[in-house]
């Protein structure tokens, strides 16, 4: 069972921080201070509440205590089922959302020490995505300046959705510092929940949250290709973490046709929006969208037209899918490979330094 | 001949300009004044001299005619000729012979 995914990268592993608290040995005195008088601990996204069936898959739920939230859990859990080559830690935490920047970055700055103690320092299979302060594109740089020595460090993890629209030139600082240190801009389904997810107002339910986040990462993925960010840092590659696919066809077919009618306006976009995406953009393998028909998913691959496009993930500890199979049935077999290893190996150019 | 590929328009319709270009976000750079046509509905723009489309040259395209400033009687004689009759002067007379 496990044979079909040994060697694999798995590009989405969430590690639980249990909260500021546990942030406490890696905080100065003064945070250490704010935030055991202000008594904040959980920081947890409202797009995952720690109970909800999504947020964990009901066998890595432990009996007693953080599902996800030590290094024997994804060890039993994903490292040895799943005979994984190299994974990548995703911390989702709510710190990038605070509206003070400073203690933000505080928080993102001790979240990224605790990862590297708690779990790179204790698994040499296991890499990590860098938290930044995203409100503060000033802060986050010197995230990325002071974590990028560290090479386990390989992406930029960036919450889906922040106060601009990510094009906007106020956040070039960051896709300057990710592309020169050779990391990718990961984002994530959370929200900084600055706006309502939906351009026609606030959804009612969890579902909708999840379901409308597609068009979140649309309306970011547009923004950087509109303003001209890949044109600007052609070596940058993004990468949508629980993305799916099955809304790719259409945005690249009217993303090209209005560019066709409206390029004037944005003359740096040089090429149609349908190549630009092939070229820099790569989607986590789950959760996928994919058609009822198993049969149907290499057409709607064929459509989007990029065999790079896909990257290995179980998507730890979310509920996605049961067993090992983590692979989306009807995957291409010429694709089986790829999509394991040598397309992560191509975008996280970190990895080959160290490759297991 | 008069057709934009895309959908039929009028193609002689549409506005004669220039071409947009840039090498970085925030900067334009408008050349060739006079060789693009945009077609007049959805905006497709073409090269006059090849035809090729900006958006898609290899497979958007459209018919490309040589165009060049000649006098007209190089060009082609007209149908229609008037008669002629010799004609002489001789001691203040005009002289026709009929």
């Amino acid at each position: 069972m496990s044979a079909d995914t040994r060697g694999a990268i798995d590009c989405d592993l969430h590690p639980a921080l249990p909260g500021c608290m546990a942030l406490l040995p890696y905080l100065d005195q003064h945070w250490r201070e704010e935030i055991t008088s202000r008594g904040l601990d959980n920081l947890d996204l409202s797009l995952w509440p720690p109970e909800a069936p999504l947020s964990v898959r009901q066998d890595w739920r432990p009996a007693t205590g953080l599902a996800a939230g030590n290094l024997d859990l994804l060890r039993e859990q994903v490292l040895e089922p799943f005979g994984t080559g190299i994974g990548i830690l995703n911390t989702l935490f709510g710190a990038p959302a605070l509206h003070n920047i400073d203690m933000a970055a505080a928080l993102c700055r001790a979240t990224n020490d605790w990862v590297a103690r708690e779990w790179l320092d204790k698994d040499d299979r296991l890499r990590a995505g860098i938290l930044v302060p995203v409100e503060s594109p000033e802060l986050a740089v010197q995230e990325i300046e002071r974590r990028a020595p560290d090479r386990r460090f390989v992406q930029v993890l960036m919450l889906g959705a922040a106060e601009t629209l990510l094009g906007r030139r106020a956040n070039w600082p960051i896709f300057e510092a990710a592309e020169r240190h050779g990391m990718p801009v990961a984002l994530q389904v959370a929200s900084a929940t600055r706006y309502a997810p939906t351009a026609n107002g606030w959804p009612t339910y969890l579902i909708e949250d999840h379901v409308n986040f597609a068009q979140t990462f649309q309306s970011q993925l547009l923004s950087l290709i509109a303003e001209g960010v890949f044109s600007r840092f052609p070596r940058l590659r993004l990468v949508l973490l629980n993305a799916g696919i099955g809304w790719v066809p259409s945005f690249l077919w009217r993303g090209t046709k209005e560019w066709r009618a409206l390029r004037r306006e944005v003359p740096w976009v040089d090429r149609d929006p349908a190549a630009i995406f092939r070229d820099h953009v790569r989607i986590s393998v789950q959760p996928i969208d994919a058609p009822p028909d198993p049969a149907d998913l290499a057409a709607l691959l064929e459509i989007i037209g990029s065999d790079d496009l896909l990257l290995f993930a179980t998507d730890w500890p979310h509920w996605r899918f049961e067993g090992t199979e983590a692979l989306p049935p009807g995957l291409p077999e010429r694709l089986r490979h790829r999509v394991l290893r040598e397309n992560a190996l191509a975008t996280y150019p970190r990895l080959k330094e160290s490759e297991p | 001949m008069n057709r934009c590929p895309h959908q039929g328009a009028g193609l002689c319709e549409g506005e004669i300009t220039g071409l947009v270009t840039s090498d970085r976000p925030g900067e334009f750079t408008l050349s060739r004044a006079g060789e693009i046509i945009r077609c007049p509905w959805h905006g497709w723009e073409f090269d006059i001299r090849t035809g090729q489309s900006w958006c898609d040259p290899s497979r958007i395209r459209i018919r490309p005619y040589p165009v060049a400033v000649a006098p007209g009687a190089s060009l082609v004689q007209g149908p229609y000729v008037a008669e002629t009759v010799p004609v002489r002067v001789e001691e203040d007379y005009v002289v026709i012979e009929t």
